[in-house]
């Protein structure tokens, strides 16, 4: 059966009709066509996917998109733009925590749930905050410093 | 199969009444819709949101103890002020679930009605004495966890009947709980075996009460028994060298990629002895961080 809702995406409102069955990754990409938010294991395992729902950290290739209706959903795009990048952006350009790029957005954004809850993590809490998110470049410890620095600037 | 039917309950009677019609409930989907994708079980024809229910997400003193709502979140359980002092064990299994987002969108309702015997706050829940309160149109029921899980991800729950919450009975004096478990990645991974335990002390620091119960070594989470012989002894080697040899005796797991049987039943005696360890310490006031797998450095390292 297809359902009607409305999708909150970064401040807009898009009235769609979807199968019940699709996840909120695939209507993000495909429906509303923002395509910051990767594909990557599409089985909740690597946090590329990673949207924020009502502000919390969400896997969306693994969350039903009609749950979401009603909800104010947050993704790579609603953070900053290429002029007027947000700090986590910005830090993770200038310490080097982007390589291939393709972790980059749900990295991103389970870092903006960290420091939206908890403005000064320690290191040990920061790695916890990124602990559903996989990169294969970039080592992680450029990512962490990114974070760190980000944390500061932001408070 | 044709794509389900999807309906946002606004009322814990919309949902019962949904139930009563055939709709399957979905609380944060994290096992309902990641179980789907993988292929373990199609989605259900007609699924009901659980998710709004705010009156179900509540953590709230009743007259025989505490009732944690059907849709209260890991986040939430780890970080509960109620849950952290008075039922330990919970948010020390809570901390260890997926990742952030896991703990976020997963709930202990679809933890404990998924029914696997992997589940990170099933035995807590055993030591801790919980049942769960059931509901349907036709009235409602407690039932003991023992009686609920009947098998691998099978519960005695009838399809009607909506898991409201679990109820917790008020903690002893001189008591603490704790869980480990053994685990290869600290994050997105499920417990290779774990363990439970509740304590209480006597006056003079020995053993009142002791219970231990088991993850994913058994078809459904597993209560020790014959521990009654340690109530009066001290918490001491010899005690939790019997704590392990008992664990790993009651112990029936499987062998899989992941461990063997013989390994399983090994480490989930090392698990019960240190839960004991752990639960006791806490019962003589020792203030020992939420999860003890981190703060005593179990299972997998940084
Ligand atoms: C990446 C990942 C990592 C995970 N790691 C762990 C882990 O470390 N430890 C662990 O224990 N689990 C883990 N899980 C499993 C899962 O996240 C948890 O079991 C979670 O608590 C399920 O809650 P949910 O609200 O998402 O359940 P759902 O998927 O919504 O529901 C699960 C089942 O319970 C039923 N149900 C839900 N709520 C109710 C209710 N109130 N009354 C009656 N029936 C109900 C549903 O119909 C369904 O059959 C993991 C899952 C993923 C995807
Ligand atoms: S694409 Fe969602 S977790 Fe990998
Ligand atoms: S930068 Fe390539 S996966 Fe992280």
């Amino acid at each position: 059966m297809t359902h009607e809702m409305n999708l909150a995406v970064n401040g807009t409102t898009y009235p769609l009709t979807v199968d019940v069955s699709r996840n909120l990754l695939s209507v993000l990409r495909e429906e509303v066509g923002l395509t910051g938010t990767k594909q990557g294991c599409d089985d909740c395992e690597c946090g590329a996917c990673m949207v924020l729902v009502d502000g919390q950290p969400v896997n969306s290739c693994s969350y039903l998109a009609v749950q979401a209706g009603g909800r104010e959903v947050t993704t790579i795009e609603g953070l900053g733009t290429a002029d007027d990048m947000h700090p986590i952006q910005a830090k993770m350009l200038e310490a080097g925590g982007v390589q291939c790029g393709f972790c980059t957005p749900g990295m991103i954004m389970s870092a903006q749930a960290l420091l939206s809850d908890n403005p000064n993590p320690s290191g040990e809490e920061i790695r916890i905050g990124l602990s559903g998110n996989l990169c294969r470049c970039t080592g992680y410890q450029k990512i962490l410093q990114a974070i760190t620095e980000a944390a500061v600037e932001i408070r | 199969m044709s794509d389900p039917t999807f309906t946002i309950a606004t009322s814990v009677d919309d949902a019962l009444a949904a139930l009563a019609n055939g709709a399957r409930p979905i609380a944060g989907g994290s096992d309902l819709f990641v179980g789907a994708r993988q292929g373990k079980a199609p989605l259900p024809e007609s699924i009901i949101a659980i998710d709004r229910l705010a009156e179900l997400a509540t953590i709230e003193a009743t007259s025989a103890g505490t009732r944690i709502g059907a849709m209260v979140n890991h986040a939430t359980l780890m970080t509960d002020p109620t849950v952290v002092a008075d039922f330990t064990a919970i948010a020390d299994a809570a901390a260890l679930v997926g990742s952030p987002a896991t703990r976020n969108v997963g709930t202990i309702g679809g933890n404990v009605m998924n029914g696997s015997p992997a589940m990170d706050t099933g035995a807590p829940l055993v030591v801790l004495g919980a049942t769960a309160h059931l509901q349907s149109q036709n009235g409602s029921r407690n039932v003991t966890l023992d009686e609920l899980w009947i098998g691998p991800s099978r519960t005695s729950a009838a399809p009607d009947e909506l898991c409201i919450g679990l109820d917790i009975p008020a903690r002893p004096e001189r008591s603490g709980s704790a869980y480990v478990r053994l685990e290869y990645r600290r994050a997105m991974e499920i417990a290779v075996v774990g363990a439970a335990a509740h304590v209480a002390l006597d006056d003079s620091g020995n053993l009142a009460e002791v219970s231990v119960a088991l993850t994913a070594v058994a078809p459904t989470i597993l209560a020790v028994d014959g521990l009654d012989s340690l109530v009066g002894q001290s918490v001491d080697d010899s005690t939790l060298a019997s704590v392990a040899e008992r664990a790993s005796e009651v112990a029936t797991p499987i062998s899989d990629l992941r461990a063997s049987d013989a390994y399983r039943r090994h480490t989930v005696g090392v698990m019960a002895r240190r839960a004991v360890d752990a639960a006791a310490r806490r019962a003589q006031g020792e203030q020992i961080a939420v999860p003890v797998n981190r703060a005593l450095g179990i299972g997998a390292s940084a």
